[in-house]
C-alpha cells in the first residue's frame, strides 16, 4: 500500500495569532520551491497543517527535499481514508500489512479533532487494534515501544492514517522575519550564524570583505562555496556583496596604533556593512561573533566596536561554544570549505597583540585624526554583488573538461 | 582488430584523452600552490571530486584520488588493519579476491593478523551465513570484492551488509574495481565504509583511482609526506589524471543507462554458442553474474597457445585475470569454486565493454571455432 501524501505540521507557526497566514505562505513558498523537481505533487494548505498529495511522485526522495525547510516542526507521510469505520479498518490493514515483518509488536494512537465521529479514541484504538489483531498472524501489541506506531486522526474532512513521523528543520519559514546582512567571512562561525539566522525566519545577504593582493581569488572562491551551502540548504538565491577593502585596510594600518587596528578594522566593517544595509532596506547585521572566543568579541571589545551603529546587530552564536559550532558547521557542510587555509580579510594585519579590552575614547581619538568617510563611501560604491543561484552545479570554466 | 579484454583494461575515451592533455599542458600548476595558477589546479580538482561524488552518491569529502585500484585496496585494508589493531587483529575476506586483496591479506597474516578466508561455492559466491559463522569478537574488517575479476560473479553485497548492520564496529571494504559501470551498487545504502576504483577499467588512463572512505570511517596512511588528500594520501595529486578519471566515469555512466541490455545480449550470445562446442565448460555463472566477463575452458588445449592462436586472428582475449597471467599457477578463483586442475589451466576470459558489437561476437565465435579445430588437428 502506498502513501498518497505527507502531511506537514507547522513548528512555532501554530502559535501566531493574527500573522499566521503570512507565515504559512511563506512556508508553503518555501515548499513549493522544495517541489519543483516534482511536478505532479500538489500542495494544500490550512491554519493548523499542509499536505503534499503525492500524485505518484515520489515519497521519499520529496521528504528528504523538506527536510531542510524551515517552519516544519516534523511530518509524516499519511493515507486518506473517508470517514467510515469500515474503511478504516481496511485501510488500516492494507497500510500494516505492507510494513509488517514476522516478530513486530504495534500500537494503534488515535486522535480525534472532530469529536463528532461516532468512535471516540480509546473505541477506535480498540476497533483498529483487535481488527489487526484478528487479521495478521504473529502481531502483537506493545504500548510502550512499539516497533509500529499506527496514528489515526480523525478530522472533519477525513481519516488520516501514519505510521512514523519524520523531525523536521524547526524554525520560522524563510523570510517571515524580514531581510538581514550577514558578515561572512571564510572562517567557521559565520555560515553558521547565517544559517541559524535563516532558521529563525531572516532573509539573508552575504557581505565579505575583499583585500587583494593580502587575500587571494581563493579566499573569495572560499566565499562564494560558502554561501552556494547556505543557497543549498533554501534553495533559494542569496545576495552576495564582495566588498573592495584593501584601501581601508591600509590606510588603519598607517593611522592607527598597531594593538588598535583590529577594533578599528571592525569598526570599519560595520559601518560599510551598515552602509550597504541601509542600500539594501534591510533592518539588522548579523554577525558570527561568539563571546569571549578572540580578542574582537570580549564584551570591551563589542562594546567599541558597536559604537559606530545603533542597527540591531544579532548574533547567533554568542553564547555557543567552539564544539557545538562546529557541529554545526559539519551539519550544514560547511566546515570542509572553512578550513581551507587561505587568508581573509580578518586574519591578515593581526597585531601581535590586539587589545582585548579597547576602549572607545582612545579609538575615537585614534581614527579622529584622518577622514576615513570617503574611503567607506568608495568602498560602498565599489561593492560587487553576485547572485548566488540553487542548484549545486556550478558552471565552471573547465566544464568541458568535465 | 577485436579488443575482449576489457577487464584488463580498457581503451582510453578520446575525451578523457582530450582532458588530460589539456589540463597537463595548460593547467599544470600544483594545487597546493598558492598563486592563482595553483588555484586553477585546486579547482580542477575539486571539481572532479565533486563530479565523481556525485556520479557515486557520496560526499565530496568522501573521494580520496589514488593511483588505482591495487593502491586503494592497500590503503583500505592495511589502514584499517593497523588503525585498529588494538582493538582486534581479525579480519573476514574471500578465497578469490584479486591479488591486490589477496597477498595484502597475506602480508597483514605475516605481521600477526588472523585472517578467514571465506570458501566459495561453484558459482563463485561466499555465503553470508558462513560468513556470520566467522564472525568474531575481534573481527576488525570484512573485505570482499563486488564483482570477481576472472568469472565475472557477483558477491552478495547487500546481504552481507544487511549482516554488518548488526555489528557496528567491524568495518567493510567493497573492492569496486570490476563492478563499477556494469553493475549498479549503493555504496551508503549498503554501509560500506571503503570502496576502490581504477579509472582504467571504464576507459580513463591507468594510473588513476579512488578510495571512497566512509565520513567517520578511519584509517591510518600508508604515505607519509605533504599530507595532502587530507593527509590520508600524500603525494602531489594527479590533476589531469583526476580529472580524466570524472569525465570518464561520467561517459560510462551515461552509456550504462542503455548499454547493460545490449552487453547482456553479446554474452547470451556467446555462451549460448560456446556451450555448443564440444569439451567447452563455462564457468561464469548465469544468474548473478556481471553482464562483461565470460569465463570458459577448453579441454585439451592450453589456453596459452589458444590466445596466441587468436592473436594472429586480431582477437585479443585474456587467460583468467591480467594480473596473473604471467604466474604459471592455475586460477586461484576456478580451484576455489571447485574446478578440476586440468580444467582450470585451460580457461579463456573474454571481458567486454559498452563499445564491443554483437557482429564482434559473431566474428570471435567464428575465430575460435576455426581455431580450435586447427589445434584439435595438430594436438591430438
Amino acid at each position: 500500500m502506498n502513501y498518497d501524501r505527507i502531511l506537514i505540521r507547522y513548528g512555532e507557526i501554530s502559535t501566531k495569532g493574527r500573522n499566521r497566514n503570512k507565515f504559512v505562505d511563506k512556508l508553503r513558498k518555501s515548499v513549493r520551491i522544495a517541489l519543483i523537481p516534482f511536478p505532479k505533487a500538489k500542495i494544500e494548505a490550512s491554519r493548523d497543517r499542509m499536505y503534499v498529495l503525492l500524485n505518484g511522485e515520489n515519497g521519499i526522495e520529496i521528504i528528504k527535499s523538506l527536510k531542510n525547510i524551515f517552519g516544519i516542526q516534523s511530518f509524516s507521510p499519511a493515507i486518506k481514508v473517508e470517514r467510515d469505520v469500515e474503511a478504516l479498518k481496511q485501510a488500516s490493514l492494507e497500510l500494516l500489512q505492507s510494513l509488517f515483518k514476522a516478530g513486530q509488536t504495534f500500537k494503534v494512537t488515535a486522535k480525534r479533532s472532530d469529536k463528532a465521529f461516532e468512535l471516540n479514541t480509546n473505541e477506535i484504538n480498540d476497533t483498529v487494534g483487535g481488527y489487526l489483531l484478528s487479521q495478521i498472524p504473529g502481531l502483537t501489541v506493545n504500548v510502550k515501544n512499539p516497533d509500529i506506531n499506527l496514528r489515526v486522526e480523525v478530522r472533519k474532512e477525513a481519516i488520516y492514517l501514519s505510521c512514523e513521523t519524520i523531525k523536521g528543520a524547526g524554525g520560522l519559514p524563510l523570510g517571515s522575519g524580514g531581510r538581514a546582512m550577514l558578515m561572512l567571512s571564510g572562517g567557521i562561525d559565520s555560515p553558521v550564524a547565517g544559517f541559524m539566522a535563516m532558521k529563525r525566519g531572516l532573509e539573508i545577504e552575504a557581505v565579505h570583505f575583499f583585500s587583494p593582493p593580502f587575500t587571494s581569488e581563493r579566499s573569495k572562491e572560499k566565499v562564494i562555496d560558502l554561501a552556494r551551502k547556505l543557497v543549498d540548504i533554501t534553495k533559494v538565491s542569496m545576495k552576495l556583496h564582495i566588498v573592495p577593502f584593501t584601501d581601508v585596510q591600509q590606510a588603519i594600518r598607517e593611522q592607527v596604533p598597531e594593538n588598535y587596528t583590529m577594533t578599528s578594522t571592525r569598526r570599519m566593517m560595520l559601518r560599510i556593512t551598515d552602509e550597504i544595509r541601509h542600500n539594501r532596506e534591510a533592518l539588522a547585521i548579523v554577525t558570527g561573533e561568539s563571546l569571549g572566543q578572540v580578542a574582537s568579541q570580549t564584551l570591551e571589545s563589542m562594546y567599541a566596536i558597536n559604537e559606530v551603529t545603533n542597527t540591531p546587530i544579532l548574533r547567533p552564536l554568542i553564547s555557543m561554544d567552539k564544539t557545538d559550532i562546529i557541529k554545526i558547521a559539519e551539519q550544514i557542510d560547511t566546515f570542509e570549505i572553512s578550513n581551507r587555509p587561505f587568508e581573509d580579510c580578518c586574519t591578515i594585519f593581526v597585531p601581535a597583540s590586539p587589545k582585548t579590552k579597547p576602549k572607545r575614547e582612545k579609538v575615537n581619538q585614534y581614527e579622529s585624526y584622518f577622514d576615513f568617510e570617503p574611503l567607506i563611501q568608495e568602498a560602498v560604491q565599489g561593492v560587487e554583488v553576485l547572485t548566488i543561484k540553487p542548484g549545486s552545479d556550478k558552471q565552471s570554466e573547465f566544464d568541458e573538461l568535465f | 582488430m577485436i579488443y575482449f579484454d576489457n577487464s584488463a583494461t580498457t581503451k582510453p575515451y578520446k575525451e578523457a584523452l582530450h582532458s588530460f592533455v589539456t589540463v597537463s599542458s595548460s593547467y599544470f600548476g600544483n594545487p597546493s600552490s598558492l598563486h592563482s595558477f595553483g588555484g586553477q589546479a585546486e579547482k580542477l580538482l575539486s571539481q572532479a571530486r565533486e563530479q565523481i561524488a556525485k556520479l557515486l552518491s557520496v560526499k565530496p569529502n568522501e573521494i580520496y584520488f589514488t593511483s588505482g585500484g591495487t593502491e586503494g585496496n592497500n590503503m583500505a585494508i592495511k589502514g584499517a588493519a593497523y588503525r585498529n589493531r588494538n582493538k582486534g587483529r581479525h579480519i573476514i575476506t574471500s578465497s578469490i579476491e584479486h591479488a591486490s586483496v589477496y597477498n595484502t591479506m597475506e602480508e597483514l597474516e605475516q605481521e600477526g593478523f588472523e585472517i578467514t578466508y571465506l570458501p566459495v561455492d561453484v558459482e563463485g559466491r561466499v555465503s553470508v551465513m558462513d560468513l556470520e559463522r566467522n564472525i568474531r569478537k575481534d573481527t576488525i574488517l570484512v573485505s570482499i570484492m563486488h564483482v570477481n575479476n576472472e568469472v565475472g560473479t557477483i558477491q552478495p553485497i547487500e546481504d552481507i551488509a544487511n549482516t554488518l548492520r548488526n555489528y557496528p564496529d567491524i568495518l567493510f571494504h567493497v573492492d569496486g574495481v570490476q563492478g563499477i559501470g556494469k553493475v549498479p551498487l549503493l555504496i551508503h545504502e549498503n554501509r560500506i565504509d571503503f570502496y576502490s576504483l581504477s579509472a582504467h577499467k571504464f576507459h580513463g588512463l591507468k594510473g588513476t583511482g579512488v578510495l571512497f572512505i566512509r565520513d567517520g570511517a578511519r584509517l591510518t596512511p600508508l604515505f607519509s609526506g605533504g599530507n595532502q588528500e587530507r593527509k590520508i594520501r600524500s603525494g602531489t595529486e594527479n590533476v589531469a589524471g583526476a580529472v580524466s578519471m570524472a569525465k570518464a566515469l561520467r561517459l560510462t555512466f551515461l552509456k550504462q543507462e542503455t548499454g547493460i541490455s545490449p552487453m547482456e545480449k553479446i554474452q547470451q550470445l556467446l555462451r549460448n554458442r560456446l556451450e555448443e562446442i564440444d569439451g567447452i565448460q563455462v564457468h561464469t555463472p548465469i544468474d548473478y553474474a556481471a553482464p562483461h566477463i565470460l569465463n570458459f575452458s577448453i579441454t585439451g588445449i592450453k589456453s596459452e597457445v589458444f590466445i596466441h592462436a587468436l592473436e594472429q586472428k586480431g582477437i585479443f582475449v585474456s587467460t583468467t585475470s591480467a594480473c596473473s597471467s604471467k604466474k604459471k599457477s592455475p586460477s586461484r578463483t576456478l580451484v576455489a569454486m571447485d574446478v578440476p586442475e586440468s580444467l582450470a589451466d585451460s580457461s579463456i576470459r573474454i571481458s567486454l565493454s559498452y563499445d564491443n558489437t554483437i557482429e564482434e561476437a559473431e566474428e570471435v565465435m567464428k575465430a575460435m571455432k576455426q581455431t580450435l579445430n586447427q589445434l584439435r588437428k595438430v594436438m591430438n
